[in-house]
């Protein structure tokens, strides 16, 4: 990274597409401030009506796990099969569950 | 096995498997290096490309011609930042990455070295360079990591409308008066063969072929995207009654392709060596506009500073 003063800082931007839907990252951009971000995200990534809400978060504020640490972080979840629904047997002839 | 093998074991096997490379992932330096010579190149591409094109914005034939040019141009903008957000994830800073365009130091693909002369020149642009451009690009939304291939499919989506629009305007000239017909076969004329040469050089003078296609950065050679280029374009130009400019182009029963011509290799070289028509102008034209921008970026960022301080207080 520069250290230029001037060079404006990064923005990870978000887009909703539709009402009741999440918001998705799309990508990312440079601005001098947040309002000026959400304006450059409009320009750039919703030039197709791709989308209806905008969130820009500062990209430095992004904090973010280690791909290293995958196996270990999310160990714990490998042997719990009893969370999903078809771990269960179900007697014959029972309805609506 | 030491650390470094082991990893690019671990690495390529993610890579043979089809799972994409993230940026947080460990890569090979190589790996990263070539991608962001390629991405930044790319993104070079998109940002040049607009100068050849913007040069017709004002003399467009009707509103809806100029309307259209513009969201082209527009969306080449576009594509260079999502590009140069892909390269910025590998570790590059945006401004250095700048800086080697403006500098001369990073390539941009050649074909932006030749000139628009009439507004014919638009249409076969948009038909031939933004066709071939297709080509590779539909190729890279499978590339091997993830920020360029995610890039890539949102840039695939904007950009069938640009081909489709060149394509339009050579066959509304192709149907015109003659003098309209002669425009549309001169623009086909002088941009066919620079087309061609914008797939790279043959596969056996490829210096980075082989490593991109182990690493699937590039999914297909240079060679065979050319002839799937060339099958397709020939067969739309006779569509629109007009000639590509090659004596030795011929269908083959036996391996049902086009048969064509010899590229003059040495006129790629000299373009990219830096004396295509245009190389200087277009060159000039980035480092004014990034020089003439520099008082804009300064005061946005003064601007935010006081609103920040203001916020605080």
């Amino acid at each position: 990274m520069s250290d230029n003063p001037n060079n404006w800082p990064l923005w990870e931007v978000f887009i909703q597409s539709k009402r009741g839907l999440d918001h998705k990252h799309v990508g990312s951009l440079h601005a001098a401030d947040p309002q000026m971000a959400i304006e450059n995200a409009r320009d750039v990534y919703t030039r197709r009506q791709e989308g209806q809400s905008i969130w820009v978060v500062p990209a430095a504020a992004i904090s973010a796990s280690q791909p290293d640490d995958a196996a270990m972080l999310f160990d714990p979840a490998d042997d719990k099969t009893y969370r999903h629904p078809t771990f269960y047997t179900m007697p014959e002839g029972a309805k609506y569950i | 096995m030491s650390d470094t093998t082991k990893r690019e074991a671990l690495f390529q096997a993610k890579v043979d498997s089809e799972q994409k490379i993230e940026p947080k992932d460990w890569m090979p330096e190589k790996y990263r290096k070539n991608l962001i010579r390629q991405i930044s190149q790319h993104a070079h591409s998109e940002v040049v490309g607009m100068l050849p094109e913007g040069n017709w914005i004002s003399r467009a034939p009707s509103l809806k011609r100029k309307a259209i040019l513009l969201a082209k141009v527009q969306d080449e903008a576009g594509h260079g930042l999502y590009l140069y957000s892909a390269a910025e994830t590998l570790g590059t800073s945006r401004e250095q990455t700048i800086d080697d365009l403006l500098s001369g130091k990073a390539k941009y693909s050649s074909i932006f070295n030749y000139p628009t002369l009439t507004w014919a020149d638009i249409g076969a642009v948009g038909w031939l360079v933004d066709g071939a451009a297709i080509m590779n690009q539909v190729m890279l939304c499978r590339t091997s990591y993830g920020p360029y291939a995610r890039a890539m499919v949102r840039i695939c989506k904007e950009e069938s409308f640009h081909q489709r629009q060149g394509y339009e305007i050579m066959a509304v000239l192709a149907k015109g008066s003659p003098e309209q017909k002669e425009m549309a076969q001169d623009a086909l004329n002088r941009w066919w063969w620079p087309s061609l040469m914008m797939f790279g050089p043959t596969d056996a003078n490829s210096p980075h072929s082989a490593e991109s296609m182990k690493w699937k950065i590039k999914r297909q050679s240079n060679d065979e995207l050319r002839q799937t280029f060339i099958d397709r374009t020939v067969q739309q130009a006779e569509v629109i009654g007009l000639t590509i400019p090659d004596p030795d182009l011929k269908w083959n029963e036996a391996t049902q392709h086009y048969d064509w011509g010899a590229i003059d290799w040495a006129e790629f070289n000299s373009v990219v060596a830096g004396n295509g028509p245009c190389n200087k102008e277009r060159l000039a034209a980035r480092n004014k506009a990034h020089n003439d921008g520099a008082w804009v970026r300064e005061a946005a960022m003064a601007y935010a500073a006081k609103k920040a301080e203001r916020k605080a207080a």
